[in-house]
């Protein structure tokens, strides 16, 4: 009996394949954006993992410099092995030539743990090639093919396994890659200790224990970003939402005649709704598999650009491949599944409660009733009351997104009752009787329409309130850019030898040489690049501080002050005073705070006598170049011929400034991707409901014509009726956009990347916007329309005629 | 001691890459071509053949000791280093050096047979050989020369080695000479013509301390070391090796092995007089019976033998002093102490592989 | 002459097949006349009807109303017609369910641009919808709706008035009042009236009566 019910009402899906399309389509849309970032994030944080899990990093302490000097003599890992210490050599670095970067890991097969080591490395037939010069690199396959043909590297070899954006070479290939020789960075130690061994302060005073965790934090820092990304996937999600429901409400709607007669037949409700829930699960398992499919592709795409993002705005590594891991799929499955039931759960109960006698017509399944209004007025209210909570009360980047949630639903949901006023107020002001009709009857369209209007809203605040926040920090960022890169040319020795005779040549030919020394250590608790700048005209004159006095500068010259970056300023709470210890145990007032976007680590800057007195054995390579910008060319040529300095250790800062805007950009570039699908979305839900909304509304449309409207007239009218709600619902999403946009520069950014951003207006977009809405609006209403208008009068008589 | 060279061997036959990683790769019963070959005739000078020969593939400084607390309990403890040349030719220098070292340890006692194994480059100082004065190290293990100048640097040294349950320092002082295996220290391996260099400190007395979990022991006892290099010492077809090396109670000393081939096994050896002279054995000299086996790391290996040299009227049996002396080495074989009753009683050193 | 029909054919498509409705199908109305259009279910009453209104064209023959004749018309004039020369009363009302009774009953003098609030007024005193003004469709019965739609088919005060069952959704007693109403207002009018109904009883009550059998006028 159920297999009878069952192909009935299935036939109804052959009748109406549009409807199927819609359907399907709609509930693969909404899961091929959700599993896309899902895939995206699921293979970030296998990247991830894999990063934290070099070499067994995250399980094996190290030891590392105690001062936070950048490396260690390599006699000391003798010395610590002579003494029975079994810990394995590490040099890292970050190796560049001709805008190529690459990370390196020069790494001690004989003593690293072997556990950890990619079984590649251990191929008996390539050891020898490993160890000896010109050595042999491994890197994950996609970071290999990315590096071929690179000059100046090792011949590079393939190893499945690894993570992406590194290259494992031999300890003593890498020490001449990264021009390090005689030196480490850090040392591993084995979890395989001797029965003995002396104290570690009597071998090697000068380094210190680190605990594995402290150097797996990528996976913490890129998190705001992962959620950003769950959140818009969500958004998505939502929106093709907003699709299924109105086709299966239709589906069901339409059937209900069809339920009578299996009812009056004998079906039981509740085998009818069991094969009805039985027909939602397969179509949601068949839209579900097709969401799956695009999200890989969709994943696939973006990927690259995620990969970029990440690499730019956190130095995390992320593999550009994409591979099909369970976490994701099963989970868009699910999402496809809970989406539909979501989606058919009001029909299935409406069906439940429905007597069996009721009236079999098609009542408008949505109709308008001042009281649901009034009712989702409330909930926007309450929700609304919600982020002012948040924005308020809120903690930190979950408070940012509850703020953000309650802001977009509230809005949602507030939309239909802001539109119905503002259609009254329109048919208030309508003057002859096609007007009073045509607001009359948008009002009317209204609750069939407000879902899809609803995802447009969304999709028209996320793009309003993104486009905001990126236009803003490029604007930001730019400005920012010109004022903290004065310096004409950035040059760095290889050794602080070459230092010392550079600095010695360069002085009489330019206007300033200023150092660019730098040492790293522990600042309360996180990790923090600590520089020394020169007492120059230049800082004070182009430093862009947040905080300061008008004396800063001279604080920091005379040694009695320091300055930190914003996100130090604002992780640690600091103000301007306070006193903070250093590593090593000198203590400095805080005197100032600064702007640097794009930095994911904490920052101070010293004067630097200070530092060098502090860290005398501070790496002194690096120096910024003040002089004509006509003379840079020359000066280059100049380097290379009198030190044979190699072009990748002078930059330019235009050079300096394009790479910066390039990482910016691809930062942004999946966001506009997912902007631009969400829109998309919002569209198709719209074109959907519309399309539903078509053939119901022959019999409030035949009487018109009838009374003496051309076809040709009321589909036009249909179309501006379009675009009049698409108009109208920019202009709620306007400000929705702009206080999403305020949440995003100073909440979420503050709580993600440790800055706050101003905010810049941006008109023009919205008016694009706008034209791109109504476009969307009048595309999705095209067909529909074109339909009427040609649609032959014999359709439109039969509302006349049919016995309904 | 044509085992201790099949332990090698065992690598290139394992999967384990690291330890091929130690132990070169180019096959050692494979191409030695680029490498030094051991020539006949060619007499060894000292102190200089005690440290490394850098153009051989590969070489050791292997020394096993008996050993006897105040008690009488036994105990054996093995040192082992290693030196493997990767590529022939210049060995270079730091990271690049082309030396690989290795050093085996053991401790066994009736109770327990304890290993640990390290692995180094040559190059930078972790691990190495130096003459004057001698030292052979690898991380904190040490061989450290201590004769008086003058005399011979391996008379007397001091040794120390440890791994995560043991450890031991011992100071060992020679009194007897130096013996040269085969043909003045041109030892043949195969019928087919391979060879090493090879000779002994068989007659050393040692005194000194274990680190056992349970406390320190003082020992006394006797040593015997054996130096060895060669490029491409193996014929291809020899898969395992029984080797012994034998302290009798009237001062006399005998080296034997036999190589378990496809055919008949190999067997060689040298007979060492109390006064250290030795006699070179002929192939058809021993005959060796396995009397009992142990089950060990899934293989059954003998460890109770019948060893007989009518010569020197020699009709011994040799057992184990623990039948599980498993070295779970990167290349794992048997190595353990053995005690000897017979015509001559005394004790020693076995090793066995190639038992699958 | 308010209508003249010549010869009308008309088939529809119906499974795959086209079935003659209206054979040659002949008739005129004078200005004032009241006619009577019956017929079995199915005989082409409501097609012929719709064929007069301008909401469909004929397959062959000629319609004229007031001058106008359908057959050559664009649907642009054909729209002009329904608003200004026709008025339309269908058996289901087909109020527009969006505009109030009030906006409803002048939606077609508006239409057609001769709005006549004291005509409307008096239509709906007429009809007894006072008090119903700002009422919606779905807020009325039956009889009340289909009041409306007779005001508003009268509202523009058009030269003929064609209703299709105009009682048909109605029981006799408010069918009867209903359409005592229709006639009379009609009469005062001065318009001419086709009305199809399928009793014979209702038609009685028009001036002229006739017969559609086999797509043909009896």
């Amino acid at each position: 009996m159920r297999r009878v019910a069952l192909s009935a009402l299935l036939a109804h899906w052959r009748r109406h394949p549009l409807q199927l399309a819609t359907l399907l389509l709609g509930l693969a849309l909404a899961t091929a954006l959700w599993s896309g970032v899902q895939a995206i994030n699921a293979e970030a944080r296998a990247s991830y993992a894999r990063a934290a899990g070099v070499l067994g990093q995250d399980r094996l302490e190290s030891l590392v410099p105690a001062r936070g000097l950048p490396h260690l003599d390599q006699d000391i890992f003798v010395s610590l092995r002579r003494a029975g210490w079994q810990v394995s050599p590490l040099l890292e670095g970050q190796w560049s030539r001709a805008g190529i970067s690459v990370q390196i890991v020069g790494l001690d097969p004989f003593t690293a743990p072997r556990s950890a080591l990619p079984g590649m490395i251990l191929d008996e037939t390539r050891i020898t090639d490993f160890l000896a010069p010109p050595g042999l690199a491994y890197g994950a396959p996609e970071t290999v093919a990315a590096l071929t043909g690179v000059v100046g590297l090792p011949p590079l070899a393939a190893a499945e396994g690894m993570a992406p954006g590194l290259l494992f070479t031999d300890i003593g290939i890498a020490q001449s890659l990264l021009r390090a020789e005689g030196r480490l960075s850090r040392l591993l130690i084995l979890p395989d200790q001797p029965r003995s061994r002396p104290e570690l302060a009597a071998i090697a005073p000068g380094l210190e224990r680190r605990a594995p965790i402290e150097q797996a934090d990528s996976a913490q820092l890129t998190g705001s970003f992962h959620l950003n990304l769950t959140a818009f996937g969500l958004l998505s999600f939502a929106v093709g939402l907003f699709i299924v429901h109105s086709a299966i409400g239709l589906a069901f709607e339409q059937r209900r005649p069809m339920f009578r007669t299996l009812r009056a037949l004998g079906l039981p409700l509740r085998d009818l709704v069991v094969v009805l829930a039985g027909e939602v699960v397969l179509l949601a398992l068949v839209a579900g598999l097709v969401g799956i499919a695009l999200g890989y592709l969709i994943a696939a795409a973006l990927l690259p650009d995620v990969a970029a993002t990440l690499r730019g705005l956190y130095g995390a590594t992320v593999s550009g491949s994409l591979s099909l891991r369970p976490e994701w799929w099963l989970g868009g499955l699910g999402m496809a599944l809970a989406g539909a039931a979501i989606a058919a759960g009001q029909s299935l109960w409406r069906l439940w409660r429905l007597p069996l006698l009721a009236p079999a017509q098609p009542t408008a399944w949505a109709r308008a009733s001042t009281r649901a209004l009034a009712r989702q007025g409330i909930a926007a209210g309450g929700l609304a009351l919600v982020a002012v909570l948040a924005a308020v009360h809120g903690q930190g980047i979950a408070g940012g997104f509850i703020l953000l949630g309650a802001l977009l639903i509230s809005a949602a949901l507030a939309l239909p009752g802001i539109l119905a006023l503002m259609l009254a107020g329109g048919a208030r002001l309508a003057r002859g009787a096609l007007a009073q009709w045509f607001w009359a009857d948008t009002r009317q369209q209204l609750p069939g329409l407000s879902l899809a209007l609803m995802a447009l809203l969304l999709a028209l605040s996320a793009n309003i309130g993104v486009g905001t926040m990126v236009a803003s920090f490029r604007l930001t960022f730019t400005d920012w850019l010109d004022q903290r890169l004065p310096s004409e040319l950035y040059v760095t020795a290889r050794d602080q030898e070459e230092a010392r005779r550079l600095r010695d040549w360069l002085a009489p030919r330019i206007d300033a040489l200023l150092p660019i020394w730098k040492v790293e250590g522990t600042i309360l608790g996180g990790p923090v690049e600590i520089y020394g700048v020169a007492d120059h005209r230049t800082y004070p004159d182009n430093w862009p501080l947040i905080l300061g006095e008008a004396d800063t500068w001279q604080v920091l010259a005379r040694g009695q002050g320091m300055i930190v970056n914003e996100q130090l300023w604002r992780r640690a709470d600091l103000a301007l005073g306070d006193t903070v210890p250093l590593p090593g145990g000198a203590v400095r007032a805080l005197v100032g705070v600064y702007a640097d976007y794009g930095n994911p680590k904490g920052q101070v800057i010293l004067g630097l006598d200070d530092l060098t007195a502090l860290y005398p054995d501070v790496d002194r390579r690096r120096y910024a170049i003040r002089t004509d910008p006509a003379a840079v060319p020359e000066l280059k040529t100049a380097l290379t011929e009198e030190f044979g300095l190699p072009s990748d250790s002078m930059i330019d800062q235009g050079r300096v400034k394009e790479i910066s805007l390039m990482v910016f950009e691809r930062t942004f570039l999946v966001t506009g991707a997912l902007n631009v699908l969400t829109m998309a979305v919002a569209g198709f839900a719209m074109f959907t409901s519309l399309l539903t909304l078509s053939t119901m509304r022959l019999p409030q449309l035949a009487p018109v014509w009838a009374l003496g409207l051309t076809r040709r007239r009321l589909a036009r009218l249909e179309l501006i009726r379009a675009m009049l709600l698409a108009g109208l619902t920019l202009l709620v999403a306007v400000p929705v956009g702009l206080i999403l946009a305020w949440v995003l520069l100073a909440v979420i950014n503050v709580a993600a990347f440790g800055w706050k951003l101003p905010m810049h207006l941006f008109p023009a977009d919205w008016l694009w916007l706008g034209l791109l809405a109504l476009a969307a609006a009048g595309l999705a209403a095209a067909w529909p329309a074109w339909r009427l208008a040609r649609l032959a009068p014999s359709d439109l008589l039969k509302v006349f005629a049919d016995e309904r | 001691m044509n085992a201790r060279v099949a332990v090698l061997c065992a690598a290139l036959a394992s999967a384990l890459p690291l330890c091929a990683l130690a132990q070169g790769f180019a096959g050692m019963a494979r191409d030695a071509e680029g490498y030094g070959l051991p020539q006949r005739g060619q007499r060894l000078a000292f102190p200089i053949d005690h440290g490394a020969h850098p153009d051989f593939r590969i070489e050791w400084w292997y020394l096993t000791a008996n050993l006897e607390a105040p008690d009488g309990t036994p105990y054996g403890i093995q040192w082992t280093l290693f030196r493997n040349a990767l590529a022939p030719g210049n060995p270079g220098t730091g990271w690049s050096s082309s030396q690989a070292w290795m050093g085996h340890a053991a401790l066994t006692d009736e109770t327990a047979h304890r290993g640990a194994m390290r692995i180094a480059r040559g190059g930078i100082g972790q691990a190495g050989v130096t003459t004057a004065p001698f030292a052979a190290w690898i991380d904190e293990w040490r061989m450290q020369g201590i004769a008086p100048p003058g005399e011979d640097p391996l008379s007397a040294l001091s040794l120390t080695a440890q791994g995560a349950d043991f450890g031991y320092d011992l100071q060992l002082a020679a009194e007897g000479p130096l013996v040269l295996h085969g043909e003045e220290g041109f030892s043949v391996k195969a019928e087919s013509g391979q060879a090493s260099y090879y000779y002994s400190q068989p007659f050393y007395r040692v005194t000194g301390r274990l680190d056992l979990p349970d406390g320190a022991v003082a020992v006394t006892g006797q040593a015997w070391l054996d130096r060895e290099w060669s490029s491409q010492p193996l014929a291809e077809d020899q898969n395992g090796w029984d080797w012994f090396s034998l302290h009798f109670e009237d001062g006399s000393k005998l080296m034997a092995f036999q190589l378990r081939g496809e055919g008949t096994a190999f067997r060689s050896g040298t007979w060492i007089a109390a006064d250290g002279s030795a006699t070179p054995l002929s192939d058809d000299a021993l005959a060796l019976r396995p009397l009992s086996e142990t089950q060990v790391a899934g293989r059954r290996i003998p460890t109770r033998w019948r060893l007989a040299l009518p010569a020197h009227g020699v009709d011994i049996t040799i057992t184990a002093l623990r039948g599980d002396a498993w070295m779970d080495t990167m290349v794992p074989y048997w190595e353990g102490p053995v005690r000897v009753n017979g015509t001559h009683a005394g004790t020693g050193y076995l090793e066995m592989t190639g038992y699958e | 002459m308010l209508l003249n029909i010549e010869n009308v054919e008309k088939s529809h498509v119906s499974g795959g097949s086209r079935v003659a409705v209206l054979r040659g199908v002949s008739l005129s109305l004078e200005a004032g006349e009241t006619v009577a259009l019956t017929g079995e279910s199915g005989s082409g009453k409501s097609t012929c009807l719709h064929l007069c209104a301008g909401l469909d064209r004929p397959d062959a023959g000629r319609i004229v109303v007031v001058g106008c004749d359908l057959a050559r018309a664009d649907d642009a004039t054909l729209a002009g017609l329904r608003r200004g020369t026709v008025g339309l009363i269908f058996q289901q009302f087909n109020l527009i369910p969006s505009l109030t009774v009030r906006a409803n009953l002048a939606f077609q003098a508006r239409l057609s641009g001769r709005d006549d609030p004291d005509w409307c007024g008096e239509l709906a005193m007429r009809l007894g919808l006072e008090g119903l003004h700002d009422r919606y469709p779905e807020q009325l019965s039956g009889g009340q709706q289909q009041r409306v739609a007779i005001g508003r088919a009268l509202a523009a005060r058009p030269a003929l008035i064609l209703a299709d069952e105009p009682t048909g959704n109605l029981d006799e007693a408010t069918g009867d009042a209903v359409l005592d109403l229709m006639l009379e207002l009609v009469a005062e009018s001065g318009a001419g009236l086709l009305m199809v109904t399928h009793s014979p009883r209702l038609a009685g009550r028009l001036g002229r009566r006739v017969r559609l059998t086999g797509g043909r006028l009896a």
